[in-house]
């Protein structure tokens, strides 16, 4: 620690002793910001007389049985896997492929095409385009059809999932598959047993963030579905207001509980498994 | 970063392959290597990018252009106009530019994405991934999971935690500071979605310059702690040039987002009287609300506009500030790399 002391001259050990104190505080202070908005979430599910209040007056599990008596908790949910999970295995499929080929084979102008796209989809996903896509679902029929929202969502998620996807590909060695090609495997063959299972850890992360961007999109489905029959949970807690529009404490709270829980599993799931890095690298 | 600084680079080290045939392809194209080992050849590479090219095209690019041509229109949902829309013109364009609703929408979209993500999410992000290197591991640990869980929970729970927080008679923010029956989404719209918002996204920051950091080599920082610097001294003269990159992707990337984020309508509903409809808000009441889509397009077009202006900015940004010595190493390995291919072949 000499050089430590020997590198700070100018400072007393009170001004350190401040300076730590400062900064203990403005992490406490962090801390508090961060948590309490969550503590509703923690808390309200459990409680036995759920409002607005983040307390926990008494424990009851009363609100759960209200939630999964209600009849809309359960398709919800279901046209909200529906969703993104088609969303995820369109986006998975296409993406593969055409990253695959973009890596490894040299098509002229692809670095700018990836980069146009990109930023086409991170402009155009959110309201800019939702009039002419509301229109163009209307003319082909698809309004109100979840295939539709499908092909709208894995549209807009397709440019950053290739750009994700060709980064992995890009960093995984050429020779396994030039060996293949020695002992001479034909292309399908190298494609199925040595490229496949080579991207298949990127295509697992690819797939989990378009999965948790779909589940937690609120406003595509929200314009695009009109019957409450199709709408998924994140429309439909939306839902949940007595007729004087007082939401419903004990299903709002339950459901927003079971409804997060399959996001956060899915990123503990990916961070443990392949890390930050090429997880986080675009969402939106 | 998977986004940061990509121009075709991750090039074989193995040059040329199996097979004369690919060799002779690569030399004929000159500078562009020919990394298809599998000999899928361009014909079927395209079929493999055709059905994602499609996909986009058709559900991307093609809305981008056609929010062109409907805000030349009069077209509405209801009303004669639904029947047969009228070609006007810019006049759309002409009526957004000079309707007080509009500026109005573009001032406080400005005023969101300034406070919310360039300043707040952006400086918040980078402390925290600061701080994170050398905080004891309970804090950092603990921190961390809180300021991830806003991030990726759903946006719709999100909102409604944010409703219970601020709640005028029951909110746990009253009870926190004490004061009774104040509506904050109805007295400080604008400053809730600004919180809201760097609340919500601080987390990306945060795992983007926590990587970054990472690239800052230690013997720098050790350098600089030798010859005396301060801890901001590291940082401006060690840390900052090095993520500089960093900084303008992830800037460009969460101003975006910002700029086209919905969020605020599930928190206030653009009210109360406006006071907190940004861009997309306005958007939405415009034309799904009124059903107005020739004007709803006019502005939709004017908000990618703006987008564009601002990527464009921030790339040149990333690209004119380029010190030489950046371009000097990459031109050394360019140089490499040719004498490695004159040295194969």
């Amino acid at each position: 620690m000499t050089a430590a002391v020997r590198t700070v001259p100018g400072r007393t050990i009170v001004g350190r002793v401040l300076g730590r104190i400062g900064l203990y505080t403005g992490i406490c202070l962090l801390t508090v910001f961060f948590a309490l908005p969550l503590l509703w979430l923690a808390l309200t599910p459990f409680s036995d007389n759920p409002s607005y209040r983040a307390t926990l007056s008494g424990f009851s599990l009363e609100n759960f049985r209200k939630l999964f008596n209600n009849p809309q908790t359960w398709p919800s949910l279901r046209n909200s896997i529906y969703l993104a999970g088609g969303s995820a295995i369109l986006v998975i499929v296409l993406a593969a492929l055409a990253s695959y080929a973009l890596s490894r084979v040299r098509v002229p102008g692809r670095d700018q095409l990836l980069y146009a796209l990109l930023l086409l989809s991170s402009i155009v996903t959110g309201t800019a385009a939702m009039v002419p896509i509301y229109l163009m679902l209307y003319q082909l029929n698809l309004l109100d059809r979840q295939f539709g929202v499908v092909l709208v969502l894995t549209g807009g998620l397709l440019p950053a999932a290739v750009f994700m996807l060709k980064d992995f590909v890009d960093s995984i060695p050429r020779s396994y598959e030039e060996s293949a090609r020695v002992f001479g495997a034909k292309p399908g063959q190298i494609l199925r047993h040595i490229v496949l299972p080579l991207i298949r850890p990127g295509m697992a992360t690819v797939g989990v963030w378009a999965l948790v961007q779909v589940w937690g999109n609120f406003l595509v489905p929200y314009v695009l579905l009109s019957n409450p029959d199709k709408q998924p949970a994140a429309v439909v807690m939306y839902t949940f207001y007595d007729a004087g529009g007082q939401p419903n404490f004990a299903l709002i709270s339950t459901f927003a509980l079971v409804y997060s829980v399959p996001v956060v599993v899915l990123y503990l799931f990916v961070n443990r498994r392949y890390g930050f890095a090429f997880q986080g690298g675009i969402k939106g | 970063m998977t986004l940061t600084s990509k121009p075709a680079d991750a090039e074989p080290t193995a040059v040329g392959g199996p097979g004369a045939t690919d060799v002779e392809r690569a030399q004929k194209r000159g500078p562009g290597r020919d990394p298809d080992v599998v000999g899928l050849g361009r014909g079927r590479a395209s079929l493999f990018v055709a059905p994602a090219l499609v996909l986009v095209g058709v559900f991307l690019v093609f809305p981008a252009l056609w929010t062109l041509y409907l805000g030349l229109l009069d077209y509405s949902l209801t009303g004669a106009s639904a029947q047969s829309p009228t070609f006007i013109g810019a006049q759309n364009y002409t009526d957004a530019l000079s309707d007080p609703a509009f500026t109005k929408a573009l001032y406080l979209t400005l005023l969101y994405v300034g406070f919310s993500a360039v300043i707040g999410q952006n400086i918040l992000g980078f402390l925290l991934a600061w701080y994170f290197r050398t905080a004891p591991r309970a804090v950092r640990t603990t921190l961390n999971v809180l300021v991830l869980l806003a991030w990726i929970l759903p946006g719709s729970v999100v909102a409604f935690l944010w409703q219970a927080l601020l709640d005028r008679r029951d909110g746990i923010l009253n009870t926190v500071l004490q004061t009774t029956g104040v509506a904050w989404t109805n007295d400080h719209p604008m400053a809730v979605i600004v919180i809201f918002n760097i609340w919500r996204g601080a987390a990306f920051s945060m795992l983007l310059y926590a990587a970054a950091l990472n690239t800052v080599p230690t013997s720098h920082l050790e350098v600089a702690r030798m010859a005396g610097a301060r801890p901001w001294q590291q940082l401006r003269d060690v840390v900052l040039p090095t993520v500089r990159r960093h900084v303008l992707t992830n800037t460009l990337l969460i101003t975006l987002w910002t700029f086209n984020d919905f969020t605020p309508f599930l928190l206030t509903g653009g009210g109360p009287n406006h006071e907190s409809e940004t861009l997309p808000v306005y958007i939405y009441s415009t034309a799904i609300l009124h059903g107005d889509l020739g004007y709803g397009s006019a502005i939709s077009l004017l908000l990618l506009l703006a987008n564009l202006v601002i990527a464009v900015f921030y790339i040149r940004l990333l690209r004119g500030g380029d010190d030489g010595s950046l371009k000097a190493q990459q031109r050394a390995e360019r140089k490499a790399r040719r004498a490695e291919r004159a040295v194969a072949t």
